[in-house]
């Protein structure tokens, strides 16, 4: 249940951007969210619901933009989307490294 | 963000304590004084308050409208950050920092008394121990004979960057030793919060299932290092130890093992032989 600690640095960080900005208000928070991150979507919904309360996005909206996993071949250099971790090479068969799916970003917030 | 997770609960619900230590209100207060320091750190946005400034002509542009305002700040840059400054601190004293995960009793409490008996006249050793409550294992390490600090994380449901800063505050780290860090017992949340430690050790043991690590893909990528724990109840358990490690494999192909029985003290020479290796890194 990590995803408070995650709502909690992503209100912080909404907030204080807003601040600022001398924003009144934040009304959308859009984050990204790699598939790979290990986060629970519901669960950071439902966090957020809640702890957004007595802050400047007390109405806001969590926006989350999942970001795909991307596995690179070490073998034959070929990249492809992956949407878990121990993924084959669809062209030779190797392990893949993941090279995209793990981010936690806040990408913007829109204010008033 | 908060020291914990999960729970809401205030950031003095978390407890740092050293088994026989006096009581944890002392200790936060100790904790405060010793870091006065600290705070000229924290303040050290002079980089954010130029932005501020920058940013101050769309607001005058935009003033009363809705607007969109580009953030793109990772959410875990704070404990990013402070992992950075334990990880200073370690390179500062050629101290080695291992970070132990596991689910609970996989043996990881047992592998670091083995360790500490078998090691103390060779490298010298110290422990933060991680638990939701309970100053058990800290007191099993002490006895052991190795310095040790209990972090409680009262519901919280991993360690991160700033508990270990804490406890770094109060714990006596010998200059060039290892220090081992006892994560709480999960094999999710751990994975995402970087100590600053130099590697993650993934325990695993023969009594869990052999596909752990296509269920806990997160963690096996992290690590390391994996041992396999309690190998000597192979005989009488479906373990199949290859069908681990080719899955573990898959999801981190440099992943190294070692097997092992820390009651039995089969395999122990290759944790120990690892252990050195890393150790003669980190000091250089």
């Amino acid at each position: 249940m990590h995803e408070m600690t995650l709502v909690a640095g992503i209100l912080e960080i909404a907030g204080e951007r807003a601040r600022e900005a001398g924003a009144a208000r934040i009304n959308t928070v859009t984050v990204e969210i790699g598939r790979l991150a290990g986060v629970e979507l519901s669960a950071l919904a439902f966090c957020f619901e809640t702890a957004r309360l007595g802050t400047l996005a007390a109405g806001a909206e969590l926006a989350v933009r999942e970001l795909p996993g991307r596995g690179r071949c070490p073998a034959c250099g070929a990249e492809t989307e992956i949407d878990f971790y121990a993924a084959l090479c669809p062209a030779c068969g190797g392990c893949l490294e993941v090279v995209g799916g793990r981010e936690l970003r806040v990408a913007s917030i829109d204010v008033d | 963000m908060c020291d914990t997770c999960g729970c809401n609960q205030p950031p003095d619900a978390v407890t740092y304590r050293k088994p026989g230590g006096h009581d944890h209100p002392h200790r936060h207060g100790d904790l405060e004084h010793a870091h006065p320091h600290e705070h000229p750190h924290d303040h050290g946005h002079p980089h954010d308050h130029d932005h501020q400034h920058d940013h101050d002509h769309p607001h005058d542009h935009d003033h009363g409208g809705a607007r969109r305002l580009a953030v793109e700040q990772d959410i875990l840059r704070r404990n990013d950050l402070t992992a950075e400054r334990n990880r200073g601190w370690f390179e500062g004293r050629g101290v080695l920092a291992l970070n132990l995960v596991s689910s609970p009793g996989s043996g990881k409490t047992s592998l670091l008394e083995r360790t500490i008996r078998d090691l103390r006249d060779e490298i010298p050793l110290a422990v933060i121990e991680g638990d939701q409550q309970t100053l058990n294992d800290a007191e099993r390490i002490a006895a052991a004979g190795a310095p040790v600090l209990q972090i409680n994380t009262g519901f919280g449901c991993h360690l991160d960057a700033d508990m270990v800063r804490r406890a770094l505050a109060e714990l006596e780290v010998p200059a060039g030793g290892v220090l081992l860090i006892e994560n709480v017992g999960n094999l999710v949340c751990p994975a995402l919060f970087d100590l600053g430690e130099h590697a993650k050790v993934v325990i695993i043991s023969v009594t869990e299932g052999d596909d752990k690590p296509q269920k806990y893909p997160a963690m096996f990528a992290a690590a390391s290092l994996c041992v396999i724990n309690k190998t000597d109840l192979l005989p009488h358990v479906d373990f199949d130890v290859e069908a681990c490690k080719d899955a573990a494999r898959r999801v981190n192909p440099a992943l190294a093992f070692v097997e092992l029985s820390a009651t039995r003290g089969e395999g122990l020479d290759g944790w120990y032989r690892w252990l050195r290796g890393r150790r003669a890194a980190a000091a250089r």
